[in-house]
């Protein structure tokens, strides 16, 4: 259960014959409880990629598949965390994060006890009531992490959750994802152009080329994370400053220059 | 010129200018002579007149009694449009195949005035609730369902996206998704609805029915009472304009609590 993989993945948009290749030739395999990030350029086609697993998009070529299964449609066993939060304005924070167990049809005291749970995962047990609109940003995306959680997805596909996020705000919110992924680890796919952040969160980093998207390679970030030790620091910045994970930002920064025009970045 | 935007005050004051400038035209056409008094009644004449009708009953009733039977029957057909109109515009916004059908047949039918309707209305119903209900529902159900439909239609493809990735179905989607996403869009079309609806129901009371501020009206007109016309044209105008202040009331209390508006 919880393995992602993309076996020889085509995306074109528009017509089959004339449209733009977003992607081509993509093989990845996620495994379980494995967390891996997808750096590259803007337009890349990286958020395609989540879409696909997620069943918002379908491959023009090859197949997508989760825990062996060809994903057909979206479904609660793959919880997304959109970068825009995608909250329903017109829910309180218990009822967005009580939809997905409702759809499930669990009993009423079941759903509660798992609310609160989620509620208490995020911190966010002072603002059950709250509306959408009345919280913060950062609040707001730990709304929809709790959403997510709350479903015990296969695979928690997060496409750029903190990219709408004030620089404070991220750094908390990545600290607590690294929280969140020691007390319950989960297969994630998670996209982003910020090239720290990736190498901060990952198991393995797979980095794309412009479009049409290529995977160019994947780096192990987990082996060098266990054999530096990084996780006996626990704030970020310390970990940002070891000599093994400035290396490691370098080499990725470096490959994803090599990519023409890609100077958004 | 139009760049500061006036305080409240002003602006109550340039509507009060604009209506002493009208109601002062109006005297004046009618009490010089330059129009005969009985093709424009002046505006006192037609305040005395509103006064009796409070209470002397012309054409059967008086007048509040009128426009009781105008509302009773505006009420119903506007509900019932949008009883009818919203549901089938929110399924509509979300089984592509029903939007298919619908809307050619919609997209013709929605062109035919009102007033059109006005014979088979008649016929069908007759004329005593029934068909002039049929005509407002004529000129109030396109509004609900076009608004519903753009409504939920236009839904942020994000909202549907976390929606259906929470596993909803299609009933709680429709329900718990499309209805408050399209709500605003929703009451927008209601105000259009209940104005379209007001105007249409006039029209048809001066050909079908047999109470209401339009049958007044005509009445009025075969005794050549005008003042009665005017009177009936006013008291059209003021509750048209009560129910629109009222719907845009709840409008904006909508947007409140949606945090849209401070």
């Amino acid at each position: 259960m919880g393995s992602i993989r993309f076996d020889k993945v085509d995306k074109v948009f528009g017509p089959s014959t004339g449209g733009v290749k977003a992607l081509d030739n993509i093989n990845l395999e996620i495994g379980e409880k494995e967390f891996v990030a997808i750096v590259g350029p803007s337009g890349c086609g990286k958020t395609t990629c989540l879409r696909m697993v997620a069943g918002f998009e379908a491959p023009s070529a090859g197949v997508v598949s989760v825990s062996g299964k060809p994903v057909t449609s979206p479904g609660p066993d793959r919880a997304v965390v959109f970068q825009q939060f995608a909250l329903f304005p017109w829910k309180s924070v218990r009822e967005n994060i009580e939809l997905g167990l409702r759809n499930k049809n669990l009993p009423t005291g079941e759903r509660a006890d798992l609310v609160a749970g989620a509620l208490k995962l995020m911190n966010l047990e002072s603002h059950a009531e709250a509306f959408p609109h009345q919280l913060s940003g950062g609040m707001q995306q730990r709304v929809a992490i709790a959403r997510a959680y709350v479903l015990d997805p296969d695979v928690l596909l997060m496409d750029e959750p903190f990219g709408a996020l004030d620089a404070q705000t991220r750094v908390v919110m990545q600290e607590e994802l690294v929280r969140l992924a020691r007390v319950n680890p989960r297969t994630v796919l998670f996209i982003t152009h910020a090239v720290e952040e990736a190498v901060y969160l990952a198991d393995r980093v797979a980095i794309m080329t412009r479009r049409p998207g290529r995977i160019k390679e994947v780096l192990d970030v987990r082996k060098i994370r266990q054999a530096e030790n990084w996780d006996r620091h626990p704030r970020i910045e310390d970990v940002m400053d070891l000599e093994s994970f400035v290396h490691l930002r370098t080499q990725i920064w470096k490959s994803l220059r090599e990519e023409k025009g890609a100077n958004v970045i | 010129m139009g760049d500061a935007s006036l305080s409240l005050r002003e602006q109550l004051a340039w509507g009060a200018f604009g209506l002493a400038l009208f109601l002062g035209i109006w005297t004046f056409l009618s009490s010089s002579g330059v129009v005969p008094a009985q093709f424009l009644p002046s505006p006192l004449e037609v305040l005395n007149r509103i006064i009796r009708l409070m209470t002397n009953p012309f054409a059967g009733a008086t007048l509040p009694q009128h426009l009781a039977s105008s509302v009773q029957r505006y009420a119903l057909g506007v509900l019932l449009a949008a009883a009818i109109g919203v549901p089938l515009g929110l399924l509509m916004g979300w089984f592509r195949l029903l939007d298919d059908i619908i809307t050619p047949i919609f997209d013709g039918l929605r062109f035919i005035a009102p007033i059109a309707w006005v014979p088979f209305a008649a016929l069908w119903f007759g004329t005593g609730i029934g068909g002039p209900v049929m005509i407002i529902f004529a000129g109030a159900f396109p509004p609900c369902l076009i608004n519903a439909y753009r409504g939920a239609r236009f839904v942020e493809p994000r909202m549907i996206e976390a929606a259906r990735m929470l596993g909803t179905g299609n009933t709680r989607m429709i329900l718990e998704i499309l209805l408050p996403a399209a709500t605003p869009s929703i009451v927008a079309g209601l105000r259009v609805s209940a104005g379209l609806g007001w105007q249409s129901l006039v029209g048809a009371e001066l050909i079908v029915a047999a109470a209401g501020v339009g049958f007044m009206m005509v009445q009025a007109q075969a005794n050549v009472a005008t003042p009665t016309v005017m009177a009936g044209m006013l008291a059209i105008g003021v509750v048209g304009m009560l129910v629109d202040v009222l719907l845009r009331q709840g409008e904006s209390w909508l947007r409140r609590r949606r945090g849209l508006e401070a």
